[in-house]
């Protein structure tokens, strides 16, 4: 049976971000976590995989105790089990050292594996490097940004649209994809399947001690990139709040950004005209 | 020679599609103006088949050495073999900076790059900068661009980064420009690449106009109806503008698909956006980050919208944007 592994990642749900203006950084603990909407996407290609062939699929995240919650919703989207690495000694990993503790939990606990499938970006750090740094790191052929999967045989035909490109791509498992979100529209978990995967799920749980990682090799310290400093944009933004009536505020608009506005549409506006307005 | 120059800072030619994607001048733009800031010179690196129109440009555009690997078996990007070569050539000449452009490929090739080198990456960067250490200070985006976080590389080289196109102005073409072109053969113990590419297709040139419009009039769900929608058109005739649109505004058939703004839809990057009747989702405010200037109209003063826009207008999105197309028409003097 194909042996099929989803690394997924937990974020915040940033409709608000959890941004604290009075401190000005990041509020970490934010409660609310989801499955990364890209993940989801990575989760339906290896379930429509499933349907198809029959396959056993292992999800896998790295996070803080809390992520359990998306293994355990991947469990009732139809995953067979959930690895979760977890440890303080990995925390504020960046992508070079998350595909290291990754690549190491894959060897270890899923020899054999036929396919990884990864979301091509995560909604919150953006970066979409841990996919390709996890073919490099498990040393097999992979490809980022793939749209649609077939397999035919060990042979995975890959599509996808690259700068402009539409290319079609193959290569023999084990391989690694990343799944970008233009189809794969992922499903819904049922009540009923989010109960039992709360209740009976096989979710593992494993420290840096059980994949026997070396502390120096993980987590912040050994992390190359150093954040410096973390700001809100929108913060430093002059942001006004217009009130009032529709015609007082399209005056104000034009008032303070008349000349823009004119600018960007390369046509002259006449100033306000006030005997116009005193209608009496 | 006295005083040589040891450091460098390259950058990767993505000449691909090179008449609508013109990143790789712009970061040697960029580059030529970090690189005084640590006595390094400027170099472009770049592989392919017969590209010597793309070493000249490469020279016209601020590139003071080329290294290039000019062999048939590289004609078609190959993100493997790419890396592969790029992960040599650093090995050799020891980098002190490594950019490359954020597009597709750029962001599959240069992870594999860093890990190869076992270095630092930055991704999709829209600022660099040299800081008093001498280190590069890469500004990126997360959070759908809610965030910036300032990253640099202290220990590792080169200090790698993606760039977003667009972030920089490339300079002049200089006919005058010398630089000097250094040929690397291909390594005959080449790995062959486990992906294979087995069709490429260019697609038509795209209609870009809403990616290219100076102002953007986008609308949500907050506009009620189709017919109220259509206000947005109107006005965007006047401003010469183009209309976008949310998910659900498209999913109602107010709006084509192709208007569609957001994670799934285009990322644009007008003067002025105005976003009438949206709640301001990330999926939605990610692809909108670069406009300049956000005028947002919304009922709910605290919706998210209102928290990313310059201008938060708390109003019926309908009234607004009738408004201002009734003062356009008075105002504009043809
Ligand atoms: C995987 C995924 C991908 C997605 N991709 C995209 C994408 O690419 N693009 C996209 O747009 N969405 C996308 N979405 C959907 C996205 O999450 C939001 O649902 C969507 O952006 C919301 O659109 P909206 O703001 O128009 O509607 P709503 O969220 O319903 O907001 C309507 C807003 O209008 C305001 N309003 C109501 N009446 C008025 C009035 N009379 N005057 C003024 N304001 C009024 C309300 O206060 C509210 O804030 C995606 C979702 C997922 C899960």
């Amino acid at each position: 049976m194909l042996k099929l592994i989803v690394c997924i990642k937990q974020v915040p749900m940033v409709s608000e971000l959890p941004w604290d203006s009075r401190t000005n950084t990041l509020k970490r603990e934010i409660a609310d976590g989801m499955i990364n909407p890209g993940c989801k996407h990575a989760l339906e290609a290896a379930l429509q995989l499933k349907r198809q062939y029959g396959a056993d699929i292992t999800v896998i995240t790295m996070g803080p105790p809390m992520a359990e919650e998306i293994l355990r919703e991947a469990a009732a989207l139809g995953a067979d089990r959930g690895i979760l690495l977890t440890d303080k000694a990995m925390a504020g990993a960046d992508t070079l050292i998350t595909s290291y503790t990754l690549a190491r939990a894959i060897e270890k606990e899923c020899p054999g594996f036929d396919l990884v499938l990864c979301g091509s970006c995560t909604s919150d750090s953006e970066t979409a490097q841990v996919g390709p740094q996890l073919m490099e790191e498990l040393g097999i052929p992979g490809a980022a940004y793939v749209e649609n999967i077939q397999l035919k045989n060990r042979t995975l035909i890959m599509k996808r649209e690259s700068d402009d490109f539409l290319e079609t791509l193959e290569m023999d498992l084990p391989g690694l994809v990343t799944i970008t979100t233009r189809q794969y529209a992922p499903g819904y978990a049922s009540l009923a399947g989010l109960q039992d995967a709360f209740d009976k799920a096989d979710i593992r749980k494993l420290s840096a001690g059980d994949l026997n990682l070396d502390i120096k090799k993980i987590g912040i310290k050994a992390s190359p990139t150093k954040i410096l400093k973390v700001y809100s944009p929108s913060a430093e933004k002059e942001n006004i709040m217009l009130k009032g009536s529709a015609k007082k505020i399209v005056d104000t608009l034009f008032e303070k950004f008349g000349d823009k506005i004119s600018g960007a549409i390369g046509k002259d506006l006449k100033t306000h005209d006030h005997e116009e307005n005193d209608d009496k | 020679m006295t005083n040589k120059i040891k450091k460098s800072i390259w950058v990767f030619g993505d000449y691909r599609n090179y008449f609508q994607n013109r990143v790789t001048l712009q970061l040697l733009a960029r580059a030529r103006e970090l690189a005084p800031k640590i006595q390094a010179e400027v170099c472009a690196v770049v592989f392919g088949c017969s590209l010597d129109e793309y070493v000249g440009e490469y020279i016209a555009h601020g590139a003071q050495k080329v290294y290039v690997t000019d062999h048939p078996v590289l004609k078609d990007y190959n993100v493997e073999t790419y890396s592969v070569l790029m992960e040599k050539l650093v090995k050799t000449h020891n980098p002190e900076i490594l950019l490359t452009g954020a597009t597709y490929f750029g962001r599959e090739f240069a992870p594999r790059v860093a890990k190869r080198l076992h270095t630092g990456l930055t991704a999709d960067c829209i600022g660099l900068e040299i800081n008093k250490d001498g280190l590069l200070v890469q500004t990126a985006p997360s959070f759908g661009g809610n965030l910036l976080a300032e990253i640099v590389t202290p220990e590792t080289r080169p200090q790698m980064a993606t760039v977003r196109p667009g972030t920089f102005q490339e300079i002049p073409h200089d006919y005058n420009a010398r630089g000097r072109v250094i040929n690397i053969p291909l390594p005959d113990n080449l790995p062959k690449p486990g992906v294979r590419l087995i069709s490429s297709q260019k697609l038509p040139q795209r209609e870009q106009r809403l990616e290219d419009a100076k102002i953007v009039i986008c609308g949500g769900r907050g506009m009620g109806s189709k017919t109220k929608f259509k206000k947005l058109f109107e006005l965007a005739k006047i401003m010469e503008a183009e209309v976008g649109a949310t998910r659900p505004a498209v999913y109602s058939r107010w709006a084509e698909h192709e208007a569609l703004i957001g994670q799934a839809g285009k990322h644009i990057s007008p003067k002025i956006l105005f976003s009438f009747g949206i709640s301001g989702a990330i999926q939605h405010t990610a692809a909108i980050n670069d406009a300049d200037l956000i005028i947002a109209v919304n009922k709910n003063p605290n919706a998210a919208m209102m928290k990313m826009a310059d201008v938060a207008i708390a109003a019926d999105a309908n009234q607004i944007c009738s408004s201002l197309i009734r003062e356009l028409k008075k105002r504009i003097r043809e």
